[in-house]
Formats: C-alpha cells, structure tokens, sequence
C-alpha cells in the first residue's frame, strides 16, 4: 500500500481543516503498522483513504498497485469486498442482525450461497470463541464479545489487509489483550494490518509505529519494541513532511 | 443471509415507525377501493333503473321535434324500417335494446287516442338478419343490460311489460291498452276493441307509469303500418343505450348512421346519469390526489428518516463492500415491500367498508371486485417506490467516510 504525496483538507464550520498534508509513505504486503497520534492528527482519515473510502483532495493512493481512487466508487467497493477488512472502535455491528447474520453480511455481498455462508460464518464463530452466541443479537453480547464477532466479519472474507480503527479503544484490558492476540495471529498468516491506536501497548505490537502530527506522517523507524521475528518486513518509508 | 432478509429484519426491528407510513397508505387505499366498489354497483343499480325507465335514445323524422313525438303528431313524417336494420347490422356498442314505433292519433269510441305499432322481440329473432346482429344476444355488458340481481332473470310480468320495452309476442290482433286510455273507455284485459275498422282482442292492460304510454293503445306494428297504408315505415325508434356510451358520442354516432333522420337522446335522465359517474370518478381522484399527497409524503418523510438514522450502518455495509446499487436496491425492495402490503390491506379493508356499507349508505348490493386488488396493489406500489426513491438514491449516493463518522 502507498500514499503519493497525499493531502486532504475539507471545511468545517467555514474554517479549512488539514486532515493530512502531503504524505507519502509505503506499508508493504504482511508488515504490522501501527498509526499513533493525537486526537484530529489524521490517524482515521489515513486509514480510510487506505481502504477507498475516503478520496484525497491531492496525490494518489495505490493497493497492489492499482490507484484506488482513479477507480469508480462501486469498483473501489468491490475491493474492500475482496482484499480489505475493516475493525471498527464502535464494531459497526448491524444490531437487528445476529452474530451469526452480521458475520454472513460479507459472504452475501462475496455472492456466497446461504448455506455456504452459513457454514463458514459458524466456524469463523467458533473460532473466535462465540460458537455459543450465534443467535445473539449485538444488544446481548459483551463488547468485548461484539469486537470479536466485528473480528469474525473481518475474516469472512479471507482479506488481504486488515484496517483496524482503535479495536481496543471500548474494551477491557483482558479483552484488549485477546483482540490484539487476533490481529497478531492474522498478521502471522501473512495478512497487513494497519492499526490506528492511542494504547501505546497495543502499538508495541506492531512491527512498525506511524506518528502523525496535525496531518504530518513523521519520520520513524522501526519498533524497537515489536516482538516480531528478524527477517519480517518492519521498516518505515516516510517522507511526510511539510515543504 | 439475503436482501429480501435484510431488508424485512431491518423493517420489523422499527415496525412503529414503518406502521405511520403503512397506514397512511393502507386507509388511503382503503377508501379509494371502498369508494370504487360503490361507485361501480351503483352505477349498475342506476343503469337498471334507467332500464326499467325505458328508452333513453329517440330517433325521429328529420323535421320532427321531441314535443312531436309525445304529442303523437307525427302522422306526416315517417322513415323507412330499414333504418332498424342499420343500426342493428353496425358495430355500435352501448345500444341494448331497440323498440320500432309507428303511431298515429285515432279516435275509439269517441275518444282520442294514439295507436302505437311495435314490434314483439320474437320477431327480432325471428329476422335472420337481426338476430345475427345480435341485438338481443349481446353480452350483458351495457348498463341496460345488467343481471346482477337474481330477479333480473326472471320472466317480465305485467306490470314491466312496457317498461322492458320489448314485448315478446303480440299477435296480428292483439292489443295492449294503457291504463289511462283502459280507464277512459272502460276496457277490460280480454275485451275487444275496434281501431281503423279491426278488431282488436285485449291481451293486457298496462299498470300506470306516469309516461306517454298511458294513453296508448299498442298493436304489432305490421298491422299498424297496414292499417295505415303507408308500408314499411316508422315514426320513432326508441333506443334504450348505455349510459356511459351516450356519454361517449353514442347519439353523434347513431346519427352519422342515420343522417336523414333525427336522433336525441332524454337529456335530463342520462345526465343525472352522467353527472352522477363524473361525480364519484372526481371523489375517487380526490382520493387518489389525496393518498399520493399524504401516503406519498408520509413514506417519503418515514424513508428519509430511516436513511438518516442508518447512516451508520449504510457506512458499515459500504466498508465491508456494498456498492451504490446494493444499497438502493435494499431502500427500494423495503418500499415495494410497504406498497405491497398497504396494497393488499388496503383493498380488503375496503371491500369490507363497500360490502358492509354499500346496502347501508347506497341502498346497493356491493360484491368483491377482485380486479381492484390489481389497482390498488399497483397504485401502493407505484406510490411506495416514486416517494422513496429519492431517499433510497441519497442513500446510496451517501459518503461512506462522513456515515462513519471517523473523520
């Protein structure tokens, strides 16, 4: 993935508001990003721009080498479909749907058969310990439980990068823990994760630590305190600073 | 997991809010159904009345007037019977029955009265060409020709003998008295009387009706004309024409046919006919007028909130792949869904209000119309799907970045 001179700047309440400025920057296949900063730094609105929902006002945003944003909404639809999942801090659950039907959402959006998204909704249930609430609607679940079905949804579709927004920002310690154990295991299957995250323990499990301040990616290097295994992509490419 | 189970999960889970617009279109419906029903039956029951009143279409002689004609003074104008044939060999619709008339005034017994020569519907029958026209053997689709009540087919009596119009025998030297001319020479159902040196044998004396025909005396109007030595011509063809055709043009068209003679029609029954059908076709457009304004606007504003308020989960489906179409689809198939059900609804509320009422309010027999389930499910659906397309197109047309409200 990879920011070409990225700006995004939009209005709110007739002042102009710099959301990123002029970032440029590279997150390689199965690298672990975390992305810190302070509140209103541009932490969120670099992750959407990642995952095609959010356009930049200037420069170019590339998966796998296509320019997300030369292409059309529904085009940029079909990739979060098939190569991007979202974790959201509030799970973004479907609350009249059970577990079980908010996992199936993205099958049935895949063009899954009923029964076959039934099927791997179950197991992907099961495997992040909820085999036993698959009838529970959001309303009846712990949040803790509801991230991990939000986890569960992530995985339906076997997603290539993972951009998670604060997953441990509602949630308990222990929780927190079980979640951030989660995304390892996906980033250990090779899959990228971009995390944007305030927990300095949550960002010391990333291979690599984005600052961003006031819409500038600052110059990093790589986690001295990640866990990851020598040889493992963990490197930063920054040239994020303001000319 | 598919949309049709999306979409009806979503609406059960906010079926207060969804129950507003159902029924502001569901009574709306209901009313037009109810309205129409009666209207229909209604319209029946005053088409048989004008059936049993009798004819509603006169042709006459090119120079005679309507004051004629009821006057009886016609004896110097006449037309060929052929004109009879015309009418009944053209494709005209909306003329249910054809009465023939020759009549000319008469003294019996010192007293003035109007030989009247018609013709008996066994002869109709009887004339090949006729009976192939059909005039007899139409569909009872005209509103003279409507059976809806079983007493309809039950053999005419007396006492509707002239009001049917349509006699069926009445031999060489038969006659039919009106009850007037009966009162005035004091003649008895079985007695003869003598007109233009015949003898006639009284078959019936005709109860009062209040009209012209009191004072007459019929016989057939082979007779008549022989008696008179004109031939095979008439003064008068009564037609008894539906309602709605009259409205339609059917007297310039008969005209057109028969452009040597005058054709007018009994302008005050047919247009309290007239104006009473315009009048329940204008209430039912109020209705409709009044079901788009407040059942549209009511959906709309209900879909218009419902994108507001799932913002979020719009954004949510958007993140995890949905695309515009997905989205529209899913606001539109949750419409049709409310069209469908307010429409079914709507009209079984109002059969029952019509069929309940209808004796009540009308004084008519209301049966089901089974083919008002078509309109009113396609004008709910119709009214459903236009109110909330706009909401469903601002929904898929939403920026899924500002529904997460992450920025």
């Amino acid at each position: 993935m990879k920011l070409e001179g990225v700006s995004k700047s939009y209005k709110h309440r007739g002042r102009l508001v710099t959301a990123l400025d002029n970032a440029t920057l590279e997150i390689h296949r199965g690298e672990f990003v975390a992305v810190v900063g302070a509140s209103g730094s541009g932490k969120s609105t670099l992750l959407l721009m990642f995952g095609g929902m959010l356009s930049p006002s200037s420069g170019r945003v590339f998966l796998n080498g296509h320019s997300l944003y030369d292409l059309s909404p529904n085009q940029r639809a079909e990739i979060r479909r098939d190569k991007i999942g979202f974790v959201f801090q509030t799970f973004n659950l479907i609350p009249y749907l059970t577990a079980l039907e908010n996992v199936q959402i993205p099958l049935y959006l895949a063009g899954r058969a009923p029964a076959d998204q039934r099927e791997r909704a179950t197991n992907l249930l099961h495997r992040v310990g909820l085999g036993d609430r698959l009838d529970h609607k959001p309303a009846e679940l712990s949040v803790g439980q509801q991230q991990r079905v939000a986890l569960a949804r992530v995985l339906a579709n076997d997603p290539e990068v993972v951009l998670a927004d604060e997953p441990t920002g509602n949630l308990d310690p222990d929780t927190s823990e079980q979640i951030l154990r989660q995304l390892d295991e996906l980033n250990r299957e090779g899959r990228t994760i971009v995390m944007v995250t305030h927990d300095p323990r949550a960002a010391a499990r990333a291979g690599r630590i984005l600052h961003l301040n006031a819409g500038r990616v600052l110059p990093q290097g790589p986690n001295p305190d990640s866990s990851r295994p020598a040889g493992e992509p963990n490197y930063a490419v920054v040239e994020g600073a303001r000319r | 997991m598919q949309l049709r189970q999306l979409v009806w999960r979503e609406a059960f889970e906010r079926k207060n809010q969804l129950a507003t617009s159902f029924f502001a279109i569901f009574l709306g419906i209901a009313a037009i159904v109810s309205i129409k029903s009666i209207t229909f039956y209604s319209e029946k029951a005053v088409a048989r009345e004008l059936d049993a009143l009798g004819a509603n279409i006169l042709v006459l002689p090119k120079s005679a007037s309507v004051q004629d004609y009821y006057s009886a003074d016609m004896q110097h104008e006449d037309f060929p019977e052929e004109y009879v044939s015309v009418l009944t060999m053209s494709d005209l619709q909306g003329l249910d029955n054809l009465s023939p008339k020759l009549s000319i005034p008469i003294e019996v017994r010192g007293k003035k009265v109007t030989l009247t020569g018609i013709l008996p519907k066994s002869e109709f029958q009887i004339k090949a060409m006729w009976a192939g026209a059909g005039v007899f053997s139409l569909p009872a689709e005209g509103c003279g020709s409507v059976a809806v009540v079983p007493d309809a087919f039950k053999p005419p009596v007396q006492e509707t003998l002239m009001r049917k119009r349509v006699i069926d025998d009445l031999g060489d030297n038969e006659a039919l008295i009106g009850a007037e001319v009966a009162a005035l020479l004091s003649i008895r159902e079985g007695d003869e009387v003598e007109a233009l040196g015949k003898k006639f044998r009284v078959t019936a004396v005709l109860p009062q009706t209040g009209t012209v025909d009191d004072s007459r005396i019929f016989a057939h109007l082979h007779t008549v004309q022989e008696l008179t030595g004109k031939g095979h011509v008439l003064n008068a063809i009564e037609i008894v024409g539906c309602c709605n055709a009259i409205a339609g043009g059917l007297v310039q068209k008969v005209n057109k046919l028969l452009p040597n003679a005058k054709v007018v029609t009994v302008t005050q029954v047919v247009d309290t006919q007239i104006k009473t059908n315009r009048m329940m076709a204008r209430l039912s457009f109020v209705f409709l007028g009044i079901i788009v304004l407040v059942g549209g606007a009511s959906i709309a504003n209900y879909m218009y909130a419902n994108v507001f308020e799932r913002r979020r989960e719009i954004g949510s489906l958007m993140a995890l792949g949905a695309g515009s179409g997905l989205i529209l689809r899913m606001f539109l198939l949750k419409a049709l869904l409310l069209g469908l059900a307010g429409g079914v609804a709507g009209y079984v509320l109002g059969t029952v209000l019509a069929v309940t009422l209808g004796p009540r309010v009308a004084g008519i027999i209301v049966m089901p119309m089974p083919i008002l389930l078509v309109w009113a499910v396609g004008i709910s659906v119709l009214i459903a799907l236009a109110a909330s397309y706009l909401p469903a197109r601002r929904a898929a047309l939403l920026d899924p970045c500002a529904t997460l409200q992450e920025v």
